[in-house]
């Protein structure tokens, strides 16, 4: 695409510029350097007409409406690589790209993948459409039973947000049991809020969808004002991120952990029950928001260590350098977009590095990622033999659940 | 030009239907209503027709569960005027329903009616002809494509066997939509939350709500397991054997 200095708009550049001023750090952005490290780190960056580094760019040029005109923002696939390495640390994740998301989507360009996903959100509570009242289906015949508030009403330790892709997909469904039966086996006193349960809205509202995020965090805060518990545990770590950082901006602040912070916290009451020996080298790969964005690198990988006949092995992109699994900031409802531009998927390339690493099964700690590291293990050749478990799975498995 | 959009609610499929206890009727304990999808696009091609040509778009439906959600998410799209039918409709047929929309029809004067061509809950026969016949207008169903040329409008009409007529209607005309020219927009939330403090909806109570028009439903039930089909067992091996031998025996392999 060329770039052409006419015709200018400053009155849409402007306002979008100044915009950023009020997000949280966003009047960093003033002191964009323009080394392009943002563009360089960005995994989609290669590919992208205006990378977040030339967006700053556009917007000093005055020249913003033809960042619009693009669709390559949706390549975006918030994974902050970008904001993590920046010297001058600019929210370039959290502020710029999801600001130009929410711009596009304002104007009504956005990919019809994603509309069906936003539009299912908006009606069903959950992106992939699936009717509200199957969302505790997954805990038929588990023992015993989980308590869903709604209809116990009883008071909790632990509200365990199970979260859209653990509740309804039938791949994670196994570690979603697993948990259960983990929570059970520890003594935890724990409910689920079941039908009731909404999305978080965490991808939604980086994919641009700031309004329908916050439909959805009020939805879950009025839920969990109706119930008594402690602390909240997520299975996502798009939810834990929501709740930590998000949803107390907008008056709803509890406690919460993602669920492998809360399990290495109960290490040593687990450590006896891991009995069965994993033989395997297992490599870790860190999600992109309970690594990189909430720092959470330890936990996951002292729960995995744990497990007798294991060996961690490390791949190459790692801890706050991993590399995304191309399913956050809206990716997991962009496939087809983002494979017609790419004719790759970042699930493939991550696969090659479990492979180079000799790891034999390759541990996640996220909903999004079994389905698509899993499918991704078959189109890679010499993935064949790789094995992606979730660490609830391998946990379970040790123990004898 | 002004443009009447009469829309409707059918059934969510996303839940699983059942039959209420007497037989006849869809059980409405769990049942969640969503907008006939070739009404959505409808109001699509509608709005396409404004952005074009100019004019005002006009969305009327039955009330029900969510008729003002849709509705305000219409006006952010683009609609100029909302209207909602008071009244019960829950057991209303579609020869009555058309006949409530067809009195607030006449009152509005549309240059042109576009209604979904179908529903899948219609059981006498779709909205759109009942309507054209009830306000004395020309009726041309799935159409894929308008043009407005004067005092006549250009439809598209798609035939079986890849075959698209084009069909001069003149105004006022009803057409039942069997897809807009480009697939529904998306509006983001935060402009329905905009429109929902700005935008009205004006209530007229449906009139004519009389069923005895209506077809009579003596027995409601889910598809029965025939005995045509034989079903193989066994292993993917024996299955793939068994699957050869019957091709062999009915002469196509």
């Amino acid at each position: 695409m060329e770039i052409t200095l006419n015709p200018l708009s400053p009155s849409v550049n402007k306002t979008f510029y100044t915009s950023l001023f009020d997000l949280k750090d966003g009047e960093r952005i003033r002191t964009c350097l323009q080394c392009g490290t943002c563009s360089g780190v960005c995994p989609f960056g290669y590919i992208m007409k205006f990378p977040p580094g030339k967006i700053v760019g556009a917007l000093r040029a005055e020249i913003f409406e033809q960042v619009l005109k693009t669709d390559t923002v949706w390549m975006c696939v918030s994974c902050n690589a970008c904001a993590s390495f920046c010297p001058s640390n600019i929210p370039i994740t959290a502020a710029l790209m999801t600001r130009t998301k929410e711009e596009m989507l304002l104007a009504g360009n956005i990919p019809t993948e994603l509309q069906a996903a936003l539009e299912n959100t908006q009606r069903y509570g959950n992106p992939m459409g699936e009717s509200p009242r199957k969302r505790a289906d997954w805990t038929l015949g588990l023992q015993p039973e989980v308590n869903v508030l709604a209809k116990t009403r009883q008071p909790v330790d632990v509200l365990w947000y199970v979260g859209d892709y653990a509740s309804y997909h039938s791949r994670m469904q196994s570690a979603t049991k697993a948990l259960a039966r983990i929570l059970n086996a520890l003594g935890i006193n724990f409910g689920i809020l079941g039908p009731e349960e909404f999305s978080d809205g965490d991808s939604q509202r980086l994919a641009g969808e700031r309004g329908l995020f916050e439909m959805m965090a009020q939805k879950n805060g009025a839920l969990f004002k109706k119930y008594k518990f402690n602390e909240i545990i997520t299975t996502d770590p798009h939810a834990f991120n929501a709740m930590k950082n998000e949803y107390p901006a907008m008056g709803i602040t509890y406690p919460v952990k993602h669920y492998t912070q809360f399990l290495a916290e109960r290490l040593e009451q687990l450590k006896p029950m891991l009995k069965n020996e994993i033989k395997a080298k297992v490599a870790y790969h860190d999600p992109c928001y309970l690594g990189r964005v909430n720092g959470v690198f330890d936990e996951p990988r002292a729960l995995i260590t744990a497990i007798p006949g294991v060996e961690l092995v490390e791949m190459s992109h790692q801890r706050i350098n991993s590399l995304c699994c191309g399913g956050g900031g809206g990716g997991m409802w962009l496939d087809g977009f983002q494979w017609e531009k790419a004719h790759t998927r970042l699930s493939e390339w991550r696969i090659r590095e479990a492979v180079a690493s000799n790891a034999q099964i390759l541990a996640v700690a996220c909903p999004y990622e079994p389905p698509r590291f899993e499918d991704a293990t078959k189109t890679i050749q010499a993935a064949s033999q790789l094995k992606v478990r979730e660490i609830a799975e391998l946990l379970a498995e040790s123990m004898d659940l | 030009m002004k443009i009447a959009v009469p829309v409707k609610f059918v059934p969510d499929l996303v839940e699983e239907l059942t039959i209420d206890p007497g037989g006849t009727a869809l059980d409405t304990t769990w049942l969640r209503l969503i907008i006939s999808e070739f009404d959505d696009h409808a109001v699509e091609q509608a709005i396409l027709v404004k952005e074009k040509n100019g004019g005002q778009v006009c969305v009327i439906m039955a009330e029900a569960d969510g008729a003002d959600d849709f509705l305000f998410t219409a006006a952010a799209k683009g609609a100029d005027q909302l209207i909602k039918l008071t009244g019960d409709f829950s057991n209303v047929n579609n020869h009555a329903l058309a006949r409530a929309h067809a009195e607030v029809l006449k009152d509005l004067h549309p240059d042109l009616i576009l209604t979904g061509v179908q529903a899948h809950n219609d059981l006498d026969g779709s909205i759109g002809p009942l309507l054209a016949e009830y306000l004395g207008m020309p009726y041309v169903g799935y159409v894929a494509g308008i043009t407005i040329d004067g005092d006549k409008v250009i439809a598209r009409k798609e035939y079986a066997g890849g075959l698209i007529a084009e069909i001069e209607v003149k105004l006022p005309a009803v057409l039942g939509i069997q897809a807009a020219e480009q697939p529904p927009r998306y509006v983001a939330y935060s402009k329905i939350r905009q429109v929902m403090s700005t935008a009205k909806i004006e209530e007229k109570p449906g009139s004519a709500l009389s069923l005895e028009e209506s077809i009579v439903v003596s027995r409601m039930f889910l598809p029965e397991v025939a005995e045509r089909a034989t079903m193989l067992e066994g292993s993917p091996d024996d299955v793939a054997a068994k699957l050869i031998a019957i091709f062999k025996e009915q002469g196509t392999l």
